[in-house]
């Protein structure tokens, strides 16, 4: 294709959407509202997953040490622990530390003058962070076949509960997004077959002067594109400048919650959004514009 | 076939421009609108197509553009047998004919200059020729001095000459005009007719005019072949224009 082609056609995929201005805006509309609710379920999923994951970080096993395990022994099991891919980190808290730490909250800071002897002597333990939840199970089995390891502690019901959330609020996002898309493309085929309708007298003579397929074909799928990329600009920014005043907001009107809702920095967000909006935006587009050209636009006749 | 089986390939007369042999188009079930029509039309002459409505005109004209294939004959252009044709082919094939419709076909939203340039930018002519081609073809017309001008701003007798222009500027080696004046009056009728022999004459174009306009082509003294009910029933050189009674 020559340079000077390239650019007509670009041109002519402009021209299209200025000549039926209304349908364009009322694509450009419709796209926009389903990338804004794209990019808008998607933010809560991130930040969701986000706080999740912070979630889950909080969540430990305990694995108690064999009360006769030598120092030596309780090392190599750390060192075990510690070498297992799901473990994030393992801090070993010793029988005094567990005395040195609850004894004045539960007895006072007089409980040395009160008991002299600590009551969890021998309990000592491993403390373990996991890097991913689902993996406890898994990690709990290993731990308590290991002959050091006298009895394991751990919360069943919020790994499980944490992940089935996580699942749930993922597949049903996908669906309604699934749904918002093909609405989209939809709404694409209509007014390419619009622009179609109205172009029909020059692409007959298009056709009759000797035009291939994909010169007449080019500038339909070329304005399907722009309006996918046109609409995606608007979500954009709407999210953005939202996703900033919200965070803004919650943070200083609920200052309560900043333990439990931890937002992801904008930049994260955008980081995938931002290219994810845009090659929907224009795969929609593309999509749209060239299923409806490939239906409707036969530029030779069959005879 | 040939002695090692190959087919052996017509001999291409290169004189001649269009050739129809024995053609049949038949529509689903009705009676056919060409029923085995034999025309030879050589490069450089000027022939008109004489015939009522529904006498097969328009079925004989979009088999020259390959919009349809024979149902039966061969139907050759330029050497190319358009019934054997790839539809992939087509497109290159159609930059052969110039095309001149009754009702003008401009682009209304564009200027005289756009309306030939269209031509040249759907065969991707390259931009430096461009310029030059649109204006040489306007200036054939008559039109180079208004070439900034609307579509909506000229005559009738402007605006197809204008589409004359658009045609013409690829330089095709057929021009085939589809009632060229049925919305024109006779003034306008009989300059675009002058228009198109001097094409004709100095380019050596081959020219078809599909018409009713009996003035026209009794003055002209032009080939004349006369289709009626699908059949051709006279092909006359210096004709005249039959009547139905």
């Amino acid at each position: 294709m020559r340079i000077s082609t390239f650019f007509y056609t670009l041109r002519q995929g402009f021209v299209n959407i200025f000549r039926n201005k209304w349908f364009s805006l009322a694509s450009i509309a419709t796209i926009s509202s389903c990338l804004f609710l794209f990019g808008l379920f998607y933010t809560v999923i991130v930040n969701f997953q986000y706080m999740l994951r912070t979630a889950e970080g909080e969540i430990t096993v305990t694995a108690f040490l064999r009360e006769d395990a030598t120092d030596e022994e309780m090392e190599q099991v750390g060192e075990m622990i510690r070498n297992r891919a799901e473990v994030a980190r393992a801090d070993f808290i010793s029988d005094e530390q567990v005395w040195a730490e609850w004894a004045p909250e539960n007895i006072g800071e007089d409980y040395m003058d009160i008991y002299t002897e600590n009551p969890f002597e021998n309990m000592n333990s491993y403390e373990i962070y996991m890097k991913d939840i689902e993996q406890q199970q898994t990690l709990v089995d290993w731990l308590k076949s290991l002959p050091d390891i006298s009895e394991v502690h751990y919360s069943e019901i919020t790994a499980t509960s944490l992940t089935g959330m996580n699942a749930i609020v993922a597949y049903v996002s996908l669906g309604i997004i699934l749904i918002l898309l093909l609405v989209s493309i939809f709404l694409i085929n209509n007014t390419v077959i619009i622009g179609i309708s109205v172009r029909q007298q020059e692409i007959e003579i298009m056709s009759a002067i000797g035009a291939t397929n994909f010169f007449v074909r080019s500038p339909f799928v070329i304005e399907g594109i722009l309006i996918g990329l046109i609409g995606s600009v608007i979500p954009l920014a709407a999210i953005y400048f939202l996703y900033i005043n919200v965070v803004d907001y919650v943070g200083v009107q609920f200052p309560a919650l900043n333990v439990l809702l931890q937002f992801l920095p904008v930049k994260d967000v955008f980081d995938l959004l931002l290219p994810l909006t845009f090659g929907i935006g224009a795969g929609i587009g593309f999509l749209g514009s060239f299923v409806t050209v490939r239906k409707h636009l036969r530029v030779y006749a069959k005879g | 076939m040939g002695l090692f089986g190959k087919k052996k390939k017509k001999k291409k007369d290169n004189n001649v421009a269009i050739m129809m042999e024995n053609v049949t188009k038949s529509y689903s079930k009705g009676v056919p609108a060409l029923d085995g029509i034999s025309v030879t039309v050589k490069k450089g002459e000027f022939v008109f197509i004489v015939g009522d409505s529904g006498s097969g005109k328009s079925t004989f004209i979009k088999l020259l553009m390959r919009e349809l294939k024979p149902t039966k004959g061969r139907v050759v252009v330029q050497g190319e047998d358009l019934g054997a044709m790839k539809n992939r082919k087509i497109p290159k094939f159609r930059r052969n004919i110039g095309i001149v419709f009754q009702d003008f076909r401009l682009l209304n939203d564009r200027n005289v200059y756009e309306n030939v340039a269209f031509a040249q930018r759907i065969v991707q002519a390259p931009a430096k020729d461009m310029k030059k081609n649109v204006t040489n073809a306007l200036t054939v017309v008559g039109l180079a001095g208004k070439y900034k001008a609307k579509t909506s701003q000229l005559s009738g007798g402007e605006q197809q000459r204008v589409a004359v222009a658009r045609a013409l500027v690829n330089n095709p080696p057929i021009l085939l005009a589809d009632e060229p004046t049925g919305n024109l009056d006779p003034k306008n009728s009989w300059e675009i007719m002058q228009l198109l022999d001097k094409i004709n004459r100095e380019r050596k174009t081959t020219i078809l005019v599909v018409t009713h306009n009996r003035e026209i082509v009794n003055a002209m003294k032009k080939r004349v072949i006369t289709i009626r009910k699908g059949i051709v029933i006279s092909d006359e050189e210096e004709g005249g224009y039959i009547d139905e009674d």
